[in-house]
């Protein structure tokens, strides 16, 4: 029942993977906007997880059911950012803006 | 191979013919993942709230933790050879190979120790942090501490693996035994790759 398939070429995933991580790194030092900065390396992140859950994980010659099992956390938390959208627009956090209040209250008294 | 056998096993397995113990490590990986993606969603939510969040290659530093994600993906290199080796009958290389998956782990464990210490002076703790808001060491830790705790049992688990391999007890037909393992390891390194460019680079 076992088909036998051939076994990828795992030192080349394995560069490719090394030649991504070095790539995320001088990415970071682009001077471009930090948004396309921050998409591309979410790419990257992405097609370096996939290399690795494809191949090393072999889950390219698994049935296709199986895949359906690992994508499934991936699509709970797209989901899970939706749920956590209503807390986003609450910016700045109540702590937070407190301090900052407070700082800039001592900074205000320091000047005078 | 009688036709009965044929014809059953697959049924009763449909997702991993070879197995029930695979279907039920990639279960365990896929609930695992939720409990990172709930984290990393969590951290989003936050930093997204927050108007004093600091850069965190600034606080953190990211040459380091490049060096650990190479060494994590030399470890499933490493790993993926082990599980080559035994399918072809060579336990010895296996056991070899295995060695050194648990070596990468270590020194990735290592360094994180190291890097915690070298933070935790800097006066990043958990609801303290120097460099802005206050949450950030505390979504820091935990989840570089989630991560680094799957490491350590990744570490127990090919520990226990190499010491039987040494005792001779996996062969081509119990390879199984291997693989899944493997995909425990993996998965660590893939939810690395995915912390590494959360925490540390955006």
């Amino acid at each position: 029942m076992t088909t036998a398939h051939q076994e990828p070429n795992y030192t080349k995933i394995f560069i490719i993977l090394t030649v991504l991580t070095v790539l995320e790194v001088a990415v970071v030092f682009v001077p471009v906007s930090k948004l396309v900065i921050g998409i591309t390396l979410v790419l990257m992140a992405f097609v370096k997880a996939a290399l690795v859950a494809l191949y090393f994980m072999h889950l390219k010659h698994e049935k296709v059911a199986l895949g359906f099992i690992a994508l499934t956390p991936l699509v709970i938390c797209v989901l899970l950012i939706f749920a956590l959208l209503p807390d986003l627009v609450n910016s700045p956090h109540p702590k937070a803006a407190e301090k900052i209040a407070t700082s800039s209250n001592n900074e205000m008294i320091l000047s005078q | 191979m009688s036709q009965i056998a044929a014809t059953i096993d697959p049924a009763e397995n449909p997702l991993t013919p070879e197995g029930s113990g695979k279907l039920g490590m990639w279960i365990f990986l896929a609930g695992d993942a939720m409990s990172f993606g709930t984290l990393l969603a969590g951290y989003g939510a936050v930093r997204a709230g927050a108007v004093d969040w600091p850069v965190p290659q600034e606080v953190l530093g990211i040459s380091l933790t490049a060096v650990m994600t190479f060494l994590l993906i030399c470890s499933s290199l490493t790993m993926v050879k082990a599980l080559s080796a035994i399918k072809n009958g060579d336990s010895k290389s296996m056991v070899n190979f295995l060695w050194l998956t648990v070596l990468g782990g270590v020194i990735f464990l290592g360094l994180q120790a190291y890097e915690w210490t070298h933070l935790i002076n800097a006066g990043l703790g958990l609801t303290s942090n120097p460099h802005g808001n206050y949450l950030f060491g505390a979504t820091f830790y935990a989840i570089t501490g989630f991560h680094g705790a799957h490491v350590t049992g990744g570490v127990i688990y090919l520990t226990i693996l190499a010491i039987r391999g040494m005792q001779g007890k996996y062969s081509e037909e119990t390879s199984s035994s291997v693989e899944i393992a493997g995909l425990y390891w993996h998965f660590v390194d893939l939810v690395w790759i995915l912390v590494f460019t959360f925490v540390y680079l955006i």
